[in-house]
């Protein structure tokens, strides 16, 4: 996790540095005493959180909420209690720490963090599922267009110069390499779990030892793909 | 007795480490009697909003340095300040020499 942290008081940002540092996931990589430096500092480059105080001379944390572009996670850090609802109108505020800020209140910081980083990665993956289910392909067959959806397709096999394309109702033999359709192919769906296979991964029935069963194919797993393939399955 | 001011809650965050401990007294030694020269040059010019802004900052300080009563009475004081009130300013002003005190003896 990525953060900086905003304050102007020298102080306030030495204790949040010091909570951070006994956090393994967390990485300070930089601080500012003001929230005009730290917006100059987020145009070129990004951070997955940031401790933001809200009173600061000229530009205040709330005036800095406004400006920056695509925030992401941000922690408030203040001694004014009234601010925390007001605080929750933000989607990205996650947390509200009151200074002095505790140990045990930072921690209870850091499970709300987590937690929020994970529904984030959730809900972009449903997004990226979505959008697949929703795109196609177009494959070029004695110079027609063919569109296919690509939940459509179960699996992609490689043969010599051909790929072999089969969905649920047909096979088309295709001019065309298994790096090429990969690229064409979203990640959220398909995975390459052998050299010459490309699996639409929603479509597995069953996976046993070295193979998966998609439809009544028999695919096989190379050793160096089957720790992502596993990785991506809801395994209980 | 008034409240005095101690390193509790230094001590908590540092967890032993004395490096950390030397840093953040020496940061609070800086960063204090600036803070309270400000706010008294405020006060005497009259200009309470400012005043309250810096009481806001100090009050944080209070918090650090275990001064639970006078966090509170800083709490109250930021209010009345905004609204041009400063009656608590004495007691405040006992605050900030206790706080003064204490951190030229640990220096």
């Amino acid at each position: 996790m990525k953060c900086i942290i905003v304050d102007d008081e020298a102080s306030a940002r030495a204790i949040v540095l010091e909570l951070c540092k006994a956090i393994p996931e967390m990485e300070v990589i930089a601080e500012f005493p003001n929230a005009l430096e730290a917006l100059k500092f987020l145009k070129h480059n990004s951070v997955d959180l940031i401790f933001l105080d809200i009173h600061m001379p000229k530009l205040t944390g709330v005036d800095f909420i406004e400006m920056v572009n695509n925030p992401p996670k941000i922690v408030l850090t203040t001694s004014d209690k009234d601010f925390a609802i007001e605080a929750y109108g933000y989607e990205f505020i996650v947390d509200y720490l009151v200074k002095p800020i505790t140990h045990e209140r930072f921690q209870k910081c850091i499970v709300k963090l987590n937690n929020a980083f994970k529904s984030a990665s959730i809900e972009s993956t449903e997004t990226q599922m979505m959008q697949a289910e929703d795109e196609d392909l177009y494959i070029n067959i004695d110079r027609r267009l063919i569109k296919l959806k690509f939940r459509d397709i179960l699996l992609i096999e490689a043969q010599g110069d051909y790929i072999e394309i089969k969905t649920q109702q047909k096979q088309y033999r295709v001019h065309s390499t298994l790096k090429k359709i990969k690229e064409k192919l979203p990640q959220s769906r398909f995975l390459q779990i052998h050299r010459s296979f490309i699996i639409n991964f929603t479509q597995i029935i069953d996976i046993q030892d070295n193979s998966v069963l998609i439809e009544r194919s028999v695919i096989p797993i190379s050793r160096s793909n089957r720790p992502e393939l596993m990785q991506r399955l809801n395994l209980l | 007795m008034a409240e005095q001011p101690n390193l509790d809650y230094i001590k908590e965050i540092s967890g032993g480490n004395e490096d950390f401990e030397k840093k953040f007294l020496t940061i609070i030694q800086t960063e204090f009697p600036k803070e309270k020269n400000d706010y008294l040059e405020n006060l005497e010019s009259d200009n309470l909003e400012e005043s309250a802004k810096i009481v806001h900052k100090i009050k944080h300080k209070l918090g650090i340095l275990g001064l639970t009563g006078g966090y509170k009475l800083a709490v109250k004081y930021e209010e009345d300040l905004k609204y041009g009130d400063t009656k608590l300013k004495e007691e405040f002003k006992q605050i900030l020499q206790s706080v003064e005190e204490f951190i030229l003896k640990i220096a």
